[in-house]
């Protein structure tokens, strides 16, 4: 089997989807294609069912959160790969905070169910359509998406802490 | 090969030929503190120094030790060892509530007596934050020397507390400030 060059994937993708496809990139040599939110399950579904490029695998599923991009501030980024092909490939999704909706993939691979439910977690971004979208690793109570960078990393119920040892 | 063998301390009482006479209290502490079950709960990096710690190099068994139970009901002493998440917190908070009195509480490293290098939001700052505990083993991860000595200040404690201290006022008061019965 011939391999597969970045330069096949980023063209056979320009081809069929045109202008659903933002932008791509190769941050070490890795193909970075910034996809339009509402074409993103179309993307997926035919990176994962090209008869050559055959990326059958969900690797995961994060999110950034980078505030100084307005009407961009959250992120949602997909890693497939094929295994045949020894090939990976990255998607990324940008939506307003104000709106932080996502279509889901779970009806194309059922390992997103909880890669989503992690990413909402984190960063509270709704994936729409997800059977059961509700934090998987925190607790239940937490009120807040600890990753945005607004919230602190450190814990607030900490009384025992001198900021001067700290060099604050 | 000459073997020594040593027994416990006798307690302070009264000696005479033929009989020996000390309080009820006296005798059961000694009892107990020799015969701790210990039920592991370790969770992270500070839990293999407590299984080091249970090996035949420290022995944990030397102190009367060597049945672990696994079973918080027949558990005496609660060894915390390790990071406890908050979503951890209410499994810990659940095994200590079923242990039965008397029962005592170890903490053993910086993870569990504070939350450790873990200042952050998914962390439990401190186990004392959901059940009380008896004696705090700094270190990150203590040696096992730290948690045997830490184990035996928990047998001093266990040796020399009233028999009744656990119906009195105060232990009351503070278990109601954990919000446990
Ligand atoms: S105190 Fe240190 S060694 Fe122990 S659990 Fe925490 S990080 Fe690990």
């Amino acid at each position: 089997m011939a391999e597969i060059t970045n330069t096949y994937v980023s063209e056979e993708l320009y081809k069929k989807f045109g202008d659903a496809i933002l932008s791509t990139d190769e941050p070490y040599g890795m193909l970075t294609v910034v996809v339009e939110v509402s074409s993103i399950t179309s993307v997926v579904d035919w990176l994962k069912k090209h008869p050559v490029i055959n990326a059958h695998f969900l690797t995961d599923i994060c999110g950034t959160h980078f505030p100084q991009i307005p009407g961009k501030e959250l992120c949602a980024i997909y890693h497939m790969q094929s295994m045949p092909n020894n090939y990976r490939i990255r998607l990324k999704c940008f939506v307003p905070i104000t709106k932080p909706e996502v279509p889901s993939l779970t009806g194309l691979f059922p390992s997103a169910n909880w890669m989503e439910r992690e990413t909402y977690d984190y960063y509270g971004i709704q994936f729409i359509g997800h059977p059961n979208l509700q934090r998987i690793l925190n607790v239940d109570e937490m009120d807040y998406f600890p990753l945005r960078k607004e919230f602190p990393l450190e814990d607030g119920s900490r009384t025992d802490k001198d900021d001067k040892y700290f060099g604050r | 090969m000459s073997k020594e063998i040593t027994i416990a301390e006798m307690p302070a009482g009264l000696e005479g030929p033929g009989f020996f006479a000390t309080s009820l209290e006296k005798a059961i502490g000694l009892a107990r503190a020799n015969s701790i079950w210990p039920l592991p709960f370790a969770t992270s990096c500070c839990g293999i120094e407590f299984m080091a710690t249970m090996g035949s190099n420290y022995d944990l068994a030397r102190f009367g030790s060597e049945r672990i139970s696994f079973s918080p009901r027949q558990a005496d002493l609660l060894i915390v060892a390790g990071t406890i998440a908050k979503k951890m917190g209410p499994v810990l908070r659940q095994v200590y509530l079923q242990m039965a009195e008397p029962r005592w509480v170890i903490s053993v490293g910086a993870c569990a007596s504070s939350g450790g290098i873990f200042d952050t939001y998914s962390v439990l700052q401190g186990i004392d934050k959901v059940i009380p505990v008896d004696v705090y083993v700094p270190g990150c991860p203590p040696r096992p020397e730290q948690i045997l000595d830490g184990f035996m200040q928990i047998q001093e404690l266990v040796k020399n507390e009233s028999l009744r201290r656990r119906n009195s006022n105060e232990y009351k008061v503070m278990l109601g400030s954990y919000g446990i019965q």
